[in-house]
């Protein structure tokens, strides 16, 4: 969709819209840096810390891409985007790639020509609410003020929640999250909506989190994960095999203390061979050099690591893997194999 | 010297198309036209060649489809179900009720501290001008900002109204102000509640007739007839009398809490509050230079004058400087009331649901159709501000200085 609004601006300025999606990676390369959408601000997912640095667990995803493809995890310029900037931002080329919780829909991949490489947390609509609210599950929400981020599918979801359980509400419209939290908090919406994992991440924050739950109902399947734009295809490979090599880390038992030892010379596995370059050739067939995978879970370590180091349960946040367990655990993780 | 030579009347040639001044006007202005619509058609042609290389078409049909989403303030009957059509009329006319409110607001504001500003109480004017400094000089989106902020941290929550040794209290037993906005008595409009307020209408139009009918008797006879007191019995007694002989057909509808909110009465929703008063302080500021201006343009003669004819300084305020102050007055402010309109677009920052906020915000984003949502809202506000512009210049045209 936003294809048309980047078209459309094109066309008023009176330029030939530049069809340049084709180069990203030469693009990317010739910046030496890599433009990497994500949220204003949601702790454990993408946030400043304290120097100004970016950390998180959708950043960690834009550091591994930028360590494979320019060698160097640093080299990322962090946009800023709000719900509703997000796709304006990526198909304008403002950014190479959207890391920012944004839920893979039909939809975004065909109409808004986007190609979603693949998930990075499945996720689920929830709500917040205090505890001295004293409702123990979303169907008591009759008649609540309800916070939420417009220009989400969080906004749908919410719509056909109630409709369907023949309950009502008021929706109170807001644009980013901090603002939502500072609503919320202030006592001017009753709940705030929006995916679980979001919600955990804006207890952490809060003063007392002890006095907030989130209700059991998870009302909508949210697969969250980063996208690019439609039309590159040798790029979105990168992206996707990139976040592939960093949940295949995992599964393998590559962490990043061990992975430039596994890495120096071809081991007894012949598929941690082949995914940090010490055997095969995988590395030319995306463009890059065979020590992409291997850059890549130095800088930020595997699946695992990234998780638990900026959501799992140690973590203010405290997500427990879940469904984003690795298959072989439980979970639904699943990469495609290095072959 | 009878008779007067005609100009020389060239006949026309192609050449003076260019060198003859009278036609070398007209020549420019169509190569510049000619110009403008290939400019123009350029574009356009661009814009549909584009969209159709990525497959994508100008289409109003998302408009029929369901919108999927819910909207808080619904002035018409609106459900998730409903088209975003009707989403994009309940935006519309929350832009207009917002717009009506702030004009009215603003113009009450301006006119008060435009006439103030030139009281002769120092206290009074240096107040007045620091209002009109002070609002005058900070962004429209940040007084927003500020109104909704204060409104939503100083404001007790609807929970801090609830039980036996409750912290906040309702005003009369019948408004509340929450942090979510204010809650007041709503009118039940029962049967034969319309005689009433038919009735109500007539007593309006009799003020008027009685007033018009005292002026005239003043004129021709010199008898002054009371004005204060007869008018009011005019407005309120015929009313009050058909209110109770109907058997009280109009009652209130008081707020009170239910569940998780107040329920009942009417909610006027903190984003409108703050909207529209934000609106209204900072074009009130605009509009009160105006009136001073407007003012101060009427030469100081017309004060002296009606002053030795023995005019009160109030009678000659209103009958005196201001009608001649209004035509300078009104142009100006026009385009302050146009001004008021576009800013209620600022309505999201405050998740206000106006048009903005409906087609250019949820259904653009929603639906991906961004060019047409965008040439909509054009249209609507293109409208909308000519439709002000219509009505006011009607009005400006009834006061301007009539010459004979």
């Amino acid at each position: 969709m936003k294809r048309t609004v980047f078209l459309g601006t094109l066309t008023v300025a009176g330029l030939a819209a530049g069809a340049s999606a084709a180069a990203t990676l030469d693009d990317v390369k010739a910046r030496g840096k890599l433009n990497c959408g994500v949220t204003t601000g949601l702790v454990g997912f993408a946030a400043p810390d304290a120097n100004g640095v970016w950390e998180g667990f959708d950043v960690a995803v834009c550091r591994a891409v930028a360590a494979a493809v320019l060698g160097d995890a640093s080299a990322v310029e962090f946009v800023p985007t709000t719900g509703k900037t997000r796709f304006t931002a990526l198909a304008s080329g403002e950014i190479d790639m959207l890391a920012r919780n944004t839920t893979w829909t039909f939809s975004r991949d065909t109409d808004l020509k986007f190609d979603f490489v693949g998930v990075n947390y499945y996720d689920g609509q929830g709500f917040l609410v205090p505890k001295s609210l004293g409702v123990s599950s979303a169907k008591e929400l009759d008649g609540a003020t309800v916070c939420i981020q417009t220009g989400t599918t969080t906004e749908l979801n919410l719509a056909d929640f109630f409709r369907a359980n023949n309950i009502s509400y008021e929706p109170v419209p807001i644009e980013t999250n901090a603002e939502g939290q500072q609503q919320y908090l202030a006592g001017a919406c009753d709940t705030y909506t929006t995916d679980a994992s979001g919600l955990a991440s804006t207890r952490a924050a809060f003063e007392n989190p002890g006095d907030h739950v989130i209700l059991p109902e998870i009302i909508s399947k949210e697969p969250l994960g980063p996208l690019v734009r439609h039309g590159d295809n040798d790029w979105g490979d990168i992206v996707r095999w990139t976040l592939n090599a960093l949940i295949s880390a995992e599964e393998l038992g590559v962490t990043s203390a061990n992975v430039a030892e596994l890495g120096s010379a071809p081991g007894g596995n012949p598929e941690i061979n082949r995914l940090l370059g010490t055997e095969g050739d995988l590395g030319a067939m995306v463009g890059l050099d065979n020590d992409w995978a291997k850059r890549a879970i130095a800088a930020v370590g595997n699946y695992g690591e990234v998780f638990e180091k900026n959501i799992g349960e140690k973590t203010p946040i405290g997500l427990a893997r879940g469904l984003n367990a690795q298959w072989t655990d439980g979970g639904i993780l699943y990469s495609p194999p290095f072959r | 010297m009878t008779t007067m030579t005609d100009p020389p009347r060239a006949s026309f040639q192609l050449s003076s198309l260019i060198y003859d001044t009278r036609y070398r006007s007209y020549t420019f202005q169509f190569i510049a036209l000619v110009l403008l619509m290939l400019l123009i058609g350029y574009l356009g042609m661009n814009l549909i060649q584009n969209l159709a290389s990525q497959g994508q078409d100008i289409s109003y049909r998302f408009l029929g489809e369901p919108s999927n989403y819910d909207i808080n303030q619904r002035p018409i009957e609106y459900d998730s179900r409903s088209t975003h059509l009707r989403a994009s009329i309940v935006g519309v006319l929350n832009t207009l009720i917002v717009a009506f409110l702030g004009c009215i607001t603003a113009t009450l504001f301006g006119v008060t501290a435009g006439i103030l500003r030139l009281s002769p109480n120092w206290l009074v004017r240096k107040l007045m001008a620091i209002y009109v400094e002070a609002f005058r000089n900070v962004p429209v989106l940040i007084w927003i900002l500020i109104i909704f902020t204060i409104m939503t941290a100083v404001m007790p929550a609807p929970n801090q109204f609830r039980g036996e040794d409750a912290s906040a209290s309702m005003l009369f037993d019948s408004f509340a102000f929450t942090n979510r906005g204010v809650y007041t008595p709503a009118p039940i409009w029962g049967p034969g509640s319309l005689v009433v307020v038919l009735v109500f209408l007539a007593s309006i139009f009799g003020v008027f007739y009685y007033r018009h009918y005292a002026t005239k008797l003043l004129y021709d006879t010199g008898r002054l007839l009371p004005m204060g007191w007869p008018s009011l019995v005019i407005l309120f007694v015929p009313t009050i009398l058909i209110y109770f002989i109907m058997g009280r057909p109009i009652s209130l509808d008081y707020p009170e809490l239910r569940g998780f909110n107040f329920g009942g009465g009417l909610h006027i929703r903190g984003s409108l509050i703050a909207l529209w008063f934000a609106l209204a302080i900072y074009t009130g500021a605009f509009i009160a230079e105006n009136v001073r201006a407007g003012i101060q343009a009427v030469s100081r003669g017309q004060t002296e004058a009606a002053a030795s004819l023995g005019l009160r300084p109030r009678r000659i305020m209103n009958l005196v400087i201001l009608p001649q102050a209004l035509r300078v007055i009104i142009p100006p402010l026009i385009s302050q009331y146009l001004n008021l309109t576009k800013n209620s677009s600022l309505a999201i920052a405050v998740g206000y649901m106006d048009v903005t906020g409906t087609l250019g915000g949820i259904t653009l984003n929603q639906t991906g159709r961004a060019i047409e949502s965008v040439l909509l809202l054009m249209l609507f506000y293109l409208t909308i501000s000519l439709s002000i512009s219509a009505v006011m210049n009607v009005y400006n045209n009834s006061i301007k200085l009539k010459e004979r």
